[in-house]
């Protein structure tokens, strides 16, 4: 399968670009977009953002290792990322990392044989009232036990 | 009218406040129109200084001193970018803002622009809130229909276009220069100061950086005068702050409380003591990188300039409770690890030496720790402070000075065992 993007992604970005004074001001929206579709930013879609945008490729690399949500390597069908920053510590935080790595089998950062769970390590997702919180995908998960942990991943598709 | 006490998290139990049609059910854009129909920018500029609105984001800068800066007469576009990145570990309020009351950011920000002849603004929001990013562009959606956005505002002839802009994730962009290179498509590396941004900002235009908080202050210092404002808080820091709350408390969450309220108040009344009937150990009043407080400092004013009196900072107004189960040195380890994460590698001294000392607190943490390690920890966090283009090398800094200094005698006796 080719990794290049399509056409119709492509337009979108220029798009995006005709929102700001500077087109580049559209690289970070542009990426968002691709990693959304595609799943993670392949050195084929900074080629093609970068040309889209009229900028040299290194500044899309630059971009792309600097923002931990922009990833290079495909996760899981579901990317499960647990904060461990303070607030969730105090809440037992900790021992929700340990359980899920326990039930999924997995490290920080690796992903499940069955291709369905990454398991991520975050800082703050800011919602420290209801801590410890976790997100898939885009979805917050607040006031975590193991309980909760079991019937979040459970009801999954 | 009777006047409220609470400017921002007055109406937040009703179900649809993020609906324009609720919220102006509820007095909302009242002040955009007063505004728009018989001010001046003039007028608007004086209100916010006079009622001492300072920066509800971290560092407190008086928001009208801020807007003021801003050249009056310049050939460039100006701009306006509304700081909703929201980092700094412990805090969750600008979460509640826009997603519980959205119209009221909107209307703060049309003033602001007003005020100070802007056309253009980006809210910058942390990529992580995607669900929140929605519900502010569904209400830009509808304030633009309504004709509180875009062109020729309530028929007034003043234009401004509103975007929300993702982050994707990453600490340093809460800083408002890496929030520019950001913003511009680059790594979120800060700039040198000066030139500060109300000359040299987005796109090397005069610019506004606002803390969501802030500008959601804005209307209700219009609708009931600075005076108003001003004599809820403090003679040099008026207004509400909202305090989030989290950590070993019985009731963690947001209160809106008068700027100035205690410091104990807000642990024991509103947060509702600690949790499970420990007792507290220590209070990180302003999110992670300000300095941490014993147990014995908390009969303290939460303002800008009491905390700092206290050897503290009251920054984005995020308190953290520590209970006396907690080891000192499990907090040490939490935050030599973010720092050393959220470094964006630029300068020196922040790059090496937060990873550093993270390096030296993991050790200790694993029961390796050497007799030295707390000295050369204090040696490390002195020589990154003060020694960088931005704040971060002081965030990294100070709390690992604080704690060390603070619970000296735990973290010797850690060591030892």
């Amino acid at each position: 399968m080719s990794r290049a993007p399509s056409a119709e992604l492509l337009i979108k970005i220029r798009e995006l670009a005709a929102h700001y004074p500077s087109k580049q001001a559209a690289l970070l929206p542009a990426l968002h977009l691709i990693r959304n579709q595609r799943g993670s930013i392949a050195p084929e879609d900074e080629r093609a953002v970068a040309e889209v945008l009229g900028i040299k490729p290194i500044k899309v690399r630059e971009v792309v290792t600097f923002y931990t949500m922009f990833n290079r390597r495909p996760v899981g069908t579901y990317h499960v990322q647990v904060c461990s920053n303070l607030s969730c510590s105090l809440a037992g935080g900790d021992r929700i990392v340990d359980y899920l790595k326990a039930k999924l089998g997995v490290r920080l950062g690796e992903t499940t044989s069955d291709g369905r769970f990454t398991l991520t390590e975050v800082e703050c997702l800011g919602a420290c009232e209801a801590a410890p919180c976790m997100m898939v995908n885009f979805d917050y998960h607040l006031n975590l036990d193991r309980e909760t942990v079991d019937r979040i991943l459970g009801r999954l598709p | 009218m009777t006047t409220p006490t609470k400017n921002l998290t007055a109406h937040f139990e009703l179900d649809h406040l993020f609906k324009i049609r609720v919220f102006m059910d509820h007095g909302g854009y009242q002040a955009l129109k007063k505004v728009l129909a018989e001010g001046t920018s003039a007028q608007v500029l004086e209100a916010v200084k006079k009622a001492n609105l300072r920066g509800r984001g971290g560092a407190g800068f008086p928001a009208g001193l801020k807007w003021g800066f801003v050249p009056k007469s310049t050939d460039k576009p100006k701009y306006l970018c509304v700081n909703a990145d929201e980092g700094e570990p412990g805090t969750f309020k600008d979460r509640y803002i826009i997603n519980h009351n959205p119209h009221l950011l909107i209307e703060g920000i049309v003033i602001c622009s007003f005020a100070v002849g802007i056309h253009a603004a980006y809210v910058y929001i942390r990529g992580e809130y995607e669900a929140v990013a929605r519900r502010l562009e569904g209400a830009i959606e509808e304030a633009t229909a309504n004709g509180f956005l875009g062109k020729n505002i309530l028929g007034s002839g003043f234009d401004l276009e509103l975007r929300v802009h993702r982050g994707a994730g990453s600490y340093i962009c809460g800083e408002e220069t890496a929030l520019l290179e950001s913003l511009e498509g680059k790594r979120g590396n800060p700039r040198l100061k000066p030139p500060f941004p109300a000359f040299v900002g987005l796109f090397g235009c005069p610019t506004v950086i606002n803390n969501i908080e802030t500008l959601a202050n804005v209307p209700s210092i219009i609708d009931h005068g600075p005076d108003w404002f001003l004599a809820q808080g403090r003679p040099n820091d008026g207004g509400t702050r909202i305090f989030g709350v989290s950590g070993a408390v019985n009731k963690p969450g947001i209160y809106e409380l008068p700027v100035g309220t205690s410091l104990r108040e807000i642990i024991e009344t509103h947060g509702g003591g600690i949790k499970d009937g420990k007792k507290l150990k220590a209070v990180i009043p302003g999110g992670m990188s300000s300095p941490i407080l014993r147990a014995d400092e908390i009969d303290l004013r939460m303002d800008c300039d009491s905390v700092t009196a206290a050897g503290s900072m009251i920054g984005s107004g995020a308190v953290i409770v520590i209970d006396d189960a907690t080891p000192i040195l499990d907090v040490l380890k939490k935050v030599a690890k973010f720092y050393a994460h959220e470094s964006c590698g630029q300068c020196t001294p922040c790059r090496l030496g937060t990873s550093w000392m993270n390096k030296i607190v993991q050790r200790l943490a694993a029961g390796d720790g050497r007799k030295t390690d707390l000295d050369d920890l204090l040696r490390l966090a002195s020589n990154i402070k003060g020694r960088t283009l931005c704040p971060m090398g002081d965030a990294a800094s100070m709390p690992v000075l604080s704690i060390i200094q603070k619970f000296r005698k735990e973290l010797d006796e850690t060591v030892k065992n």
